[in-house]
């Protein structure tokens, strides 16, 4: 499950979900594969909890990666085991969906740093015997990407026919598509940035330091000494909660409505609806999250800057590339703005590359990537099903 | 691509079709729902790419396979690389343009060639009916109020290639469109002007 909590759906929608094709899948890789990390640390031995649907054409040749966001998981399009709720993206990952898992292969793994089976820092540290805690090394999009290649191969798989991914998931999308450009016949970056804006670095700090101030952090030692940073974490998660909406669809949904009464309290419970929503979001979300891979994801998006690796020029990142992309943004999504988006696809333009860019209309803020919106899924399903046949992949 | 079913309703994506080399790379500036594209994948087999303001419009392109992003012939244009296109189209666009001016110097700049479609405002028509009523025409190419159209930057064939001579723009082909006719003139000149509702020009570089 990604950005928004399920309950935050709309009601209605398909939840029908498919079973996994083995489910439950896990990559070890041992001390003779280490990952190689930005840090100029490696991280070995590490594992990938990942799932698959679908299957894999005789050419190899159908393979789509779904890269998921800050808070998502491995179960794009089945039930998570830890939750028992159903896949995340369950209107774009399914048979006869955009996405469609009677003709692709579809792989989604669980990022490292990771706390959905994916080596993290809740694992055991093999050097100390103890959860690695704040020792586990800062990871980057980059390096997620490369373990991410590294699952690719082990699977046989020397191209992919399509990445797609939102937010932290369209960022790693990119990311593939500069580090490994000819690796990725087709991209769909949505709702994303070639690098993290300043005001989303300050509120991933804040979510930081509210984790940080809990007592119960412990210095990330939470786990050896059997706390439980929740209160800390909770609150980050309301705060970043608040910019995956926005204002007006807070207004529609909550307005000043009052929570379970007829007039105001004079007292610090929740007396408005948006209060008591912002409260559930975070108590239901240290259910099924790690306080410290919080902190290790977030950081590595703060990090995310494709152009400072190619001299400043972000068109340099994609010069000569051959593959098609697809950028999506949302009008209303204020994390990242359709700006951000368009500076993708001008320096797409400037280096000939071959991009379709639409802007959504839509109330529903940066989560509206994961919910019903019909005009996304039609243009998606026409630019998947061309970007197909350009490969050769019949129906 | 499969062949996506198209109808072509305009007389001018017809002509400019014809002017296109088949297999070439074609830029379409103001792209609509992607006929033109459409048409000229289908029957040019070109590597089309679009621009398009309207999110409907996107949206229909891309739905069908095109490879179109959503923006304006004013901002959009100078960031693609030198001549990165064998042609840019600007089919009925560059009078709503804010600079047709620089429009045109950025397709230049871009395309190998440019091909521009535009209503003639120098038809006799148009003249008449400000000289004889004293009102802003309104004629079939030009179905607006004063007060709700888009073209802003209207122009007539003489002033276009007044416009060409400045930029140094070499007009390879003119086409003279009058009602459902249209046929290949050389310079146009005082006559063309008269009667011309649409005219559509094949450009390239002077030098």
């Amino acid at each position: 499950m990604s950005e928004t909590d399920q309950n935050a759906r709309p009601e209605g929608h398909d939840g029908a979900t498919i079973p996994a094709g083995a489910g439950r899948q896990t990559m070890t890789f041992g001390p003779e594969a280490p990952l190689r990390l930005d840090s100029g640390k490696a991280l070995s031995p590490f594992t990938i909890a990942y799932e698959t649907y679908g299957r894999l054409n005789a050419d190899r040749s159908n393979a789509v990666l779904v890269c998921h966001a800050l808070t998502g998981d491995q179960f794009v399009a089945s039930t998570n085991p830890a939750t028992g709720k159903p896949g995340w993206w369950p209107m774009m990952v399914g048979p006869g969906k955009p996405i469609d898992t009677d003709r692709f292969f579809v792989i989604c793994q669980n990022v490292i740093g990771g706390c959905m089976g994916t080596t993290g820092p809740m694992d055991i540290n093999p050097a100390t015997g103890q959860p690695y805690g704040l020792s586990f090394p800062v990871i980057t999009i980059g390096d997620m990407v490369r373990a991410q290649a590294m699952l690719v191969d082990r699977l046989g798989i020397d191209d992919l026919f399509c990445v797609i991914g939102g937010s932290m998931g369209g960022m790693q999308t990119l990311q593939w598509a500069t580090a490994y450009p000819g690796r990725v016949h087709s991209a769909i970056p949505i709702a994303t940035a070639a690098r993290h804006s300043a005001q989303n670095i300050a509120f991933h700090e804040v979510g930081r330091q509210a984790i940080m101030a809990d007592p119960e952090w412990r210095s990330g030692n939470y786990i050896a000494e059997k706390t439980s940073p929740s209160k800390g974490l909770a609150v980050a998660r309301m705060a970043a909660h608040i910019t995956y909406l926005s204002e007006a669809a807070l207004h529609r949904k909550f307005g000043r409505n009052l929570q379970d009464r007829e007039a105001v309290g004079y007292g610090f419970d929740a007396d408005f609806q948006i209060e008591s929503y912002l409260r559930y979001q975070g108590s239901a979300f240290v259910e099924r999250f790690d306080a410290n891979s919080y902190l290790f994801i977030t950081r590595a998006m703060d990090y995310f800057d494709i152009a400072a690796e190619h001299d400043g020029v972000l068109a340099k990142a994609f010069a000569g590339t051959r593959t098609r992309f697809c950028v999506v943004s949302f009008t209303s999504d204020w994390l990242f703005p359709t700006s951000d988006n368009r500076q993708i696809v001008h320096a797409l333009n400037a280096a000939a590359a071959n991009v379709s860019f639409v802007e959504i209309n839509t109330d529903k803020g940066h989560d509206a990537f994961l919910l019903d919106e019909p005009e996304m899924f039609s243009t998606l399903r026409g630019f998947i099903d061309s970007a197909a046949q350009k490969r050769g992949l019949t129906k | 691509m499969s062949p996506p079913a198209f109808t072509t309703s305009r007389v001018d994506l017809e002509l400019i079709a014809t002017m296109i080399e088949p297999g070439s790379r074609v830029l379409d500036v103001g792209c609509g729902d992607g006929e033109l594209l459409a048409l000229l994948a289908h029957t040019k087999n070109v590597d089309g790419r679009g621009v398009e303001l309207s999110q409907e419009g996107v949206n229909a392109c891309v739905a069908r396979g095109l490879s179109v992003i959503q923006g304006d012939a004013d901002a959009d244009l100078r960031d693609y690389p030198d001549n990165g296109f064998d042609y840019v189209i600007l089919s009925q666009t560059i009078q709503a343009t804010r600079n047709p001016r620089e429009v045109l110097r950025q397709m230049k700049r871009i395309g190998k060639r440019a091909v521009i479609s535009f209503p003639n405002f120098g038809n006799w028509k148009v003249r008449l009916q400000l000289l004889v009523l004293g009102r802003m025409p309104e004629t079939r190419s030009l179905g607006y109020s004063w007060y709700d159209t888009p073209n802003i930057h209207l122009c007539t064939v003489r002033d276009f290639v007044y416009l060409c001579d400045e930029l140094a723009l070499q007009i390879d082909e003119a086409v003279n469109v009058t009602g459902d006719r249209a046929w290949k003139i050389g310079r146009p000149g005082h006559i063309v002007n008269l009667i011309a509702d649409e005219a559509v020009f094949l450009l390239s570089d002077k030098r």
